[in-house]
């Protein structure tokens, strides 16, 4: 039978994934912008794996509004992005330093 | 009557420095005639007083006299007062000092005559004589270094007194200098003695020498010293300098830049004998030090041989006479180091009044020639000035040791002394009194043949205004000669071996010591004395040393010359006076500079404005370097971090419940 | 190993796999594919832990509108596609280190010894007319209806936002601007100016 930790564990693979996608990604912005959706899918399992085993649909609620957040920050994201390629002409994130100190 | 003396000795003291004051601040103002007759008087009543404590002290006998006349330093546990000590020693010594001081007052009248620094050298000799009267009179060792102090400023004022001469203000600067060293050696002997004995009152650290007697002191861990020999030599040291023992002694000669009647006074009378007077005032301690006395031994009769050597060399006239003084300095010593204070004491007193004459016939002979110092310029100069010849003819039989001038007496009773000194050492200091018996009388005689007899090798002009020197000079002269010819005579058995002797119970010797008793039991009176002389080999000697100068310098003048070639490298080591000069110049001066610039360059400019200033700069800007790094701009170097602190935030809290 | 399991170790493992090649492909179109993959796998999860409702939206939504707006703008920048790899082989080891530490510690917190069958039971099967959405929509438009609204404006805010960042001004080239053109005044292209008569200038000497 499955367990609640099974899905708790795929979710956590998820994240680490995602984790791992915007620490080794050096040459595209875009990988980055995809691998917050790959954390926010894995939280949002998570979400839905707990409102299931503890019967209570508040987590579906939850899930609800994270989607809608995060369709509008993607939006934005890649709105900014839009905007940082036309000044700079590169998406490659080793070239975005100039915060550099 | 005690009162009375005291003040006697307090007027004593302050009537040179009211003369050097009045001289000092107001010379330029009363122009020279007043500023000498003020200072003349005021010397010649301190001289008549002087004469009146020594007829009270040591002629009618009266006991030592200490008396405070003002609280001078407080100082928690310790107290230092200006206080005066009048007893028999310290009578004679002023005695001497204000007879010598008024003779060069009067001398310096016609030596000085024409230069413009006329008021201020009379100012300058009054000082100092105020702060040798305070030397002697002292009665604890705190203001005995006020006057020791004081004699070596006003040596260096009077040494540059020429300040305009290079060669005057280098040798001024020498003596003062090499005085220092000297110095150091006796305030940490001071240092001592106000730790042992919590006090520095002579009275008071005589009577309690007995306790300090068993202890030691530890120089370096594991090198225990005894501590009254540790003192002795550490005073030892200040006395090797103010009385130019070697190696302190290559002040001396260059002090011959100054005018001459300073040469006559300081460096013949008055303040190398400080250095004696110390030791002999302080011989209860001494005396129970042989490893100091042996010392003393070595040390005086190393300067005795070895300048009296170099005199035999010399062409100035004055060096001559100064390292004769040299010479004559080792003797007492040596007479110190064995153990007979009086006779040290008494050859003092012949010295000072033989040794100054010498020195200002000298300047009688310089001013003549108009400043002309080198003898191999002078000759023949008896028959122009003859009384200049001779009173300078009596000055040097006495130091040659001739019966029955002074000189005889004095020097005779050390050589016997070190003879009979048990101390060791006293052998070797024996053989060099015994050759400086020879070379004293082969110094000065050929100095005085080359001057008043011979040829003349006079320059054209001086021979045209050749003369005897005016009276003012000449009344010195023959006021020195008496005394120079009688003294020894007439001091020779109340000093030295009569009981009590003159110096009394200012001097201590202990029995195993007590050479003079020894040769006391041999003199049966001056006269027989100066008969028996010729059973002793000194007198010998010192007939063989003025045959020989006579020889070289009357009669075989070419077999000097050619001696000189063959023995050039002993000539040359004589002409560099040992070395001693070369070796303080580059190892001590420039060692000093060099040690100057290294910490000037390491430690001033590298460490501290390298280190400490700039290098507290240099780390904050390199650690602002080093944090700069952390924001590299990359935004998965900060995710990064980001993520390393959540990692450790959800390992930290998530697994230490787990292990505990 | 019943049907279940296989179900939700097929979608799982394909979420996964598509989760990896999402992070390390080379073509950022081929990633973006991928990334929509993941999310096929994941509503079809969620399917499995009866939140239909939300599993359609993440595909309709999420698929669809924002993948898709992904899609456009990875095609609109047209990256080239040689050098994602270079830093790839090079920083694969702390990322596969990151992974296996946030999964290991995850595990160790939640594994089946917390959270396992004994502690969190399955629950019970719902009725056959248990509708999802209907339970979800007696909630959110009841309890939550405030953020529910939140919600919207922020869509809208997400709008405007988008719109002003990315809105440029016309380009600097010369069209015709009729509408100035009509509205033109012939006071505007026109002056009269009245002028006297010129005088006869007499003819200056010459080169005399």
């Amino acid at each position: 039978m499955l367990s609640l930790s099974d899905f708790l564990i795929v979710a956590a693979i998820l994240f680490g994934i995602g984790m791992a996608g915007i620490v080794i990604n050096r040459k595209n912005i875009i990988v980055l912008l995809m691998s917050i959706e790959l954390i926010l899918l894995a939280v949002n399992t998570n979400f839905i794996a707990f409102s299931y085993f503890l019967d209570n649909v508040i987590g579906q609620v939850f899930v609800f509004f994270i989607l809608t957040v995060a369709a509008a920050e993607a939006a934005i994201g890649l709105a900014i992005m839009v905007v940082l390629f036309r000044k700079r002409s590169t998406i490659e994130v080793q070239e975005l330093d100039l915060l550099k100190g | 009557m005690e009162n009375n003396l005291l003040l006697i000795a307090l007027v004593i003291i302050l009537l040179p420095l009211l003369g050097a004051l009045i001289a000092g601040l107001f010379g330029k103002l009363i122009g020279p005639r007043p500023t000498h007759t003020i200072t003349i008087s005021l010397m010649s009543i301190t001289f008549l007083l002087a004469c009146y404590v020594f007829t009270t002290m040591v002629l009618n006998g009266y006991p030592a006299v200490e008396g405070v006349i003002y609280k001078w330093v407080q100082a928690g546990a310790f107290q230092f007062d200006v206080a005066l000590l009048i007893d028999k020693l310290s009578a004679t010594m002023i005695f001497i000092v204000t007879f010598v001081s008024l003779m060069v007052h009067i001398y310096t009248v016609g030596y000085m005559a024409d230069d413009p620094g006329y008021q201020r050298f009379f100012s300058y000799v009054s000082l100092f004589t105020f702060a040798m009267l305070v030397l002697v009179l002292a009665d604890n060792f705190l203001l005995m270094f006020f006057g020791w102090e004081g004699v070596g400023l006003v040596s260096y004022l009077l040494i540059g007194f020429w300040f305009k001469r290079e060669a005057a203000v280098f040798g001024s600067l020498k003596a003062f200098l090499v005085n220092r060293v000297g110095d150091i050696g006796f305030l940490l002997g001071m240092a001592v003695i106000l730790k042992y004995f919590n006090t520095l009152n002579y009275h008071e650290v005589f009577t309690h020498v007995g306790s300090v007697l068993d202890k030691t002191l530890n120089l370096f861990p594991g090198t225990p010293v005894s501590v009254i020999t540790f003192i002795c030599i550490l005073l030892f040291i200040g006395a090797m300098g103010k009385s130019a023992q070697v190696p302190l002694h290559v002040w001396l000669p260059e002090s011959m830049e100054g005018p001459t009647p300073i040469s006559a006074l300081i460096h013949a009378a008055t303040m190398v004998t400080a250095g004696i007077y110390m030791v002999s005032r302080a011989s209860p301690l001494f005396e129970y030090s042989t490893v100091a006395l042996s010392l003393i031994l070595v040390i005086g009769a190393t300067t005795c041989l070895f300048m009296g050597l170099l005199a035999v060399f010399q062409c100035d006239i004055k060096r001559v006479i100064a390292y004769s003084t040299l010479s004559q300095l080792g003797y007492m010593t040596v007479a110190l180091g064995a153990s007979s204070y009086d006779a040290a004491i008494f050859h003092l007193v012949t010295h000072a009044f033989f040794k100054a004459l010498l020195f200002l016939a000298a300047g009688s002979v310089i001013i003549a020639l108009h400043h002309e110092q080198d003898m191999r310029n002078m000759g023949g100069l008896a028959r122009y000035m003859p009384i200049t010849y001779l009173t300078f003819l009596i000055g040097a039989l006495a130091v040659a040791a001739i019966p029955p001038f002074s000189g005889f007496y004095s020097k005779d009773a050390i050589i016997e002394a070190v003879q009979l000194s048990t101390i060791p050492g006293a052998g070797y200091a024996y053989m060099c009194v015994l050759v400086g018996a020879f070379l004293t009388p082969l110094y000065i005689f050929r100095a005085l043949f080359l001057t008043f007899h011979g040829k003349e090798r006079l320059s054209l002009h001086a021979k045209k205004h050749i003369k005897e020197s005016p009276w003012v000079i000449l009344v010195p002269l023959i006021a020195l000669a008496a005394p120079s010819i009688v003294s020894g005579f007439m001091l020779v058995g109340p000093m030295l071996f009569t009981q009590p002797r003159l110096l009394g119970a200012s001097v201590f010797v202990l029995p195993q010591h007590n050479v003079l008793a020894h040769m006391a039991m041999e003199f049966h009176g001056a006269w027989l004395m100066a008969i028996d002389a010729c059973m002793h080999l000194p007198f010998w000697l010192a007939i063989a040393g003025i045959g020989t100068a006579w020889l070289f310098n009357i009669h075989f003048v070419e077999f000097a010359e050619q001696l000189k070639r063959r023995f050039s490298f002993f000539y040359s080591v004589m002409m560099n006076k040992y070395g001693f000069d070369d070796f303080n110049q580059l190892i001590i001066v420039r060692g000093c500079r060099k040690l100057g610039y290294f910490f000037y360059d390491i430690s001033d400019l590298k460490m501290i404005d390298g280190i400490f200033v700039n290098g507290t700069g240099k780390i904050i800007t390199w650690l602002a370097r080093v944090g700069r790094r952390l924001q590299s701009g990359y935004i998965y170097h900060y995710s990064l971090a980001m993520v390393a602190g959540v990692l450790v935030f959800l390992g930290w809290f998530l697994l230490l419940p787990l292990k505990g | 190993m019943t049907a279940l399991q296989i179900i939700f170790y097929a979608f799982s493992s394909i979420a996964i796999f598509s989760g990896m090649m999402v992070v390390s492909s080379s073509n950022p179109v081929r990633g973006a594919l991928f990334l929509v993959l993941t999310f096929f796998a994941m509503s079809g999860v969620w399917l499995l832990l009866h939140a239909e409702f939300l599993a359609l939206i993440l595909v309709l939504v999420y698929v669809g509108a924002v993948m898709t707006l992904f899609l456009f703008v990875v095609m609109m920048l047209s990256v080239s596609r040689i050098n994602v790899r270079e830093g790839f082989v090079k920083y694969f080891p702390i990322g596969l280190l990151m992974v296996f530490l946030i999964v290991g510690l995850t595990v160790t917190v939640i594994g089946p010894n917390r959270f396992g069958l004994l502690n969190m039971p399955t629950p019970i099967a719902k009725s056959i007319d248990y509708s999802n959405i209907e339970s979800l929509g007696m909630v959110l438009y009841t309890q939550y209806a405030y953020p529910f609204e939140v919600a919207a404006v922020l869509l809208l805010t997400a709008i405007v936002a988008a719109i002003s960042l990315t809105h440029r001004e016309g380009r600097k080239h010369k069209t015709q601007r009729i509408s100035d053109q009509i509205a033109v005044n012939p006071k505007d292209r026109l002056r009269l100016i009245k002028m006297p008569s010129e005088l006869r200038i007499k003819p200056t000497n010459t080169g005399q």
